[in-house]
């Protein structure tokens, strides 16, 4: 790679550091949990760099790595996702405002 | 247009999913959808991934994506919700484990002697944090899902040890620099994996969900290394916002809890049942109450607080409670649930539980909202939570958790302690709040007790 990939690499890298911070920094507590596995969702990206790997992979102990890497970021990413959603569909808002506005001085 | 350009465009495309995933899961309305983009990016990017000039091997890595789905989505959709705490931790071990993979196998499949030095930091970048993220991630999943003890474990010069791995790790990444060969990358990868797990022996399994978001972020570096390893703008992107937003994630959380990162990471916290200050209070006596007249204390208040704790996660109580709260609004009582940031084994878990059971959303209150509301509520049933509303974290600066913020359940008329015994929580302290007058406790299991006084509360 040529001197000015590397740089490119560490702009995007530098840039993405802010995007990531900003993006999240008014999130409130009650979405934490579903943000920790979001995130851990999206860092299965790797599974595109696990594909290249194995697709490049020579002789046995390549394969065996390759093969592990692909399995790996897989669960990562399908199972990141899958329960992140699990999650987020729970978070619904109020289904029906049944608060009755008589209640204030009839207590039994 | 040529292969290599379209590649670039889906890089592009699949940065910005990700990133409007983040944006999205940072506010209750749009999180579901985020997290949908998210996906979709990521379909996009994985499948035109396969028209990389060059790539072999198809029905492998088809059926290695198989068999991961395979194992991921059968735990992703069953597992109970009570563990999403560990199940992330898994889900984030084996994305730091191929990320490892990832720099490794690159490396093998290199030139070794025709690296620069600069590539070749970012291979043992990548190594040695995916390796990290991995045994520390398969430590935590461990003490969570409590196949090991919870408590910190700790030994003599345990501190040093650790030192000294690192140590290691950085004097074997310099030989790696000066002459990269693959058993010296093989020997550090291992002695990461050691470090990894030793690093999370100590720490104690309130402060895992902490540690967890701190490995999250780690993997995602190790993402980004692998990236620069691969030249891939994607999972540099990728990798560097999971990692910037995992560490603001993290400090959000021990800001949560009070305390620093350094001091959730390196103090052992909870290793030894503190004892309290003064003497003599383990002798003292608290009052116990019936399901009876707890009932009829519900039943005749204007307001009541629910404080939920890990306790009725673990009792999986969270329906019966809704049922409970749900009788109670029938006859025209005012309920809330009290809901602390870091109630149940992870910030915001007791959120997803208690949305799992239905609970309408206006009803729970963060902190300050429920703070401001505890002096004008005649009773706050606290249930299978512990330190959370411990005064001691107020009152006595030699208590662990002194400084953590928490609810002022004590302001309440009533406090209910729904207990299963006297043992203090999860962080091993006693709650000086059990001994004062106007609390009272119910000893029981959580679900058993509930159901009681559903039951009470219907026949009052």
């Amino acid at each position: 790679m040529s001197g000015s990939d590397i740089i490119n690499l560490i702009t995007v890298f530098a840039l993405a550091v802010f995007v990531g911070i900003e993006v999240i920094s008014k999130v409130p507590s009650v979405l934490h949990t579903p943000l920790m596995s979001g995130t851990n969702a999206i860092h299965g990206v790797i599974l595109v760099g696990s594909m290249l790997v194995l697709g490049n992979a020579q002789g046995t102990a390549q394969l065996a790595l390759g093969i592990i890497a692909v399995v790996f970021a897989t669960i990562n990413v399908v199972g990141g996702f899958v329960v992140t959603d699990r999650m987020l569909e729970m978070f619904k808002q109020k289904p029906e405002p049944k608060r009755k506005s008589e209640d204030a001085g009839d207590h039994p | 247009m040529k292969i290599d350009t379209v590649l670039r465009i889906v890089d592009l495309f699949a940065a910005i999913c990700f990133i409007l995933a983040l944006k999205g899961l940072s506010n209750p309305k749009g999180a579901r959808r985020g997290n949908i983009i998210g996906a979709f990016g990521m379909v996009v990017a994985i499948g035109f991934n396969f028209a990389t000039p060059g790539l072999h091997r198809f029905a492998i890595i088809v059926a290695a994506m198989v068999v991961g789905t395979a194992i991921g989505v059968p735990i992703a959709r069953y597992v109970k919700m009570t563990a999403v705490p560990q199940m992330v931790a898994g889900f984030n071990g084996v994305g730091g484990g191929a990320a490892a993979l990832v720099a490794m196998s690159d490396f093998l499949q290199s030139h070794p002697h025709q690296l620069a030095v600069y590539q070749v930091v970012e291979v043992l970048f990548g190594v040695i944090v995916g390796s990290v993220s991995f045994s520390g991630s398969v430590v935590a999943f461990a003490k969570l899902q409590e196949l090991m003890t919870g408590r910190p474990i700790t030994y003599p010069g345990q501190k040093v040890i650790n030192g000294a791995v690192f140590a290691a790790i950085i004097a074997g990444g310099g030989w790696a620099c000066a002459s990269p060969h693959t058993g010296v990358i093989v020997g550090i990868a291992l002695l990461s994996l050691a470090f990894g797990a030793a690093f999370v022996l100590p720490i104690g399994g309130a402060d895992v969900p902490v540690l967890i978001s701190l490995l999250n972020s780690f993997t995602g570096l190790a993402v980004a290394a692998s990236g620069f390893v691969l030249h891939s703008v994607l999972l540099v992107v990728a990798g560097t916002l999971v990692g910037a937003s995992g560490t603001l994630l993290t400090r959000m959380m021990s800001k949560a809890m009070g305390r620093s990162l350094a001091n959730i990471l390196f103090s052992a916290f909870g290793s030894v049942v503190v004892a309290t200050e003064e003497p003599g209070v383990e002798g003292r006596m608290v009052k116990s109450t019936s399901v009876e007249d707890v009932a009829i204390l519900l039943a005749y208040s204007r307001k009541v607080a629910i404080v939920p704790g890990y306790g009725l996660a673990v009792a999986q109580a969270q329906h019966v409670v809704r049922e409970l709260a749900d009788l109670l609004e029938a006859r025209g009582v005012d309920v809330y649930y009290a809901i602390h940031p870091v109630a149940g084994r992870m910030p915001g878990h007791m959120n997803v539980l208690l949305a799992e059971a239905n609970v309408p959303y206006d009803q729970l209150l963060e902190m300050e909202q429920a703070n401001a509301a505890f002096s004008t509520t005649d009773v706050a049933l606290v249930i299978g939570a512990n330190d959370v509303v411990n005064p001691a974290a107020k009152s006595s600066p030699g208590s662990p958790i002194y400084g953590m913020p928490i609810l002022n359940v004590d302001e309440a008329k009533n406090v209910i302690f729904l207990k299963r015994s006297m043992r203090p929580g999860f962080a091993g302290i006693e709650n000086e709040l059990m001994y004062q007058d106007a609390t009272t406790l119910l000893f029981g299991d959580a679900k058993d007790s509930l159901t009681q006084l559903v039951a009470a509360v219907k026949n009052t």
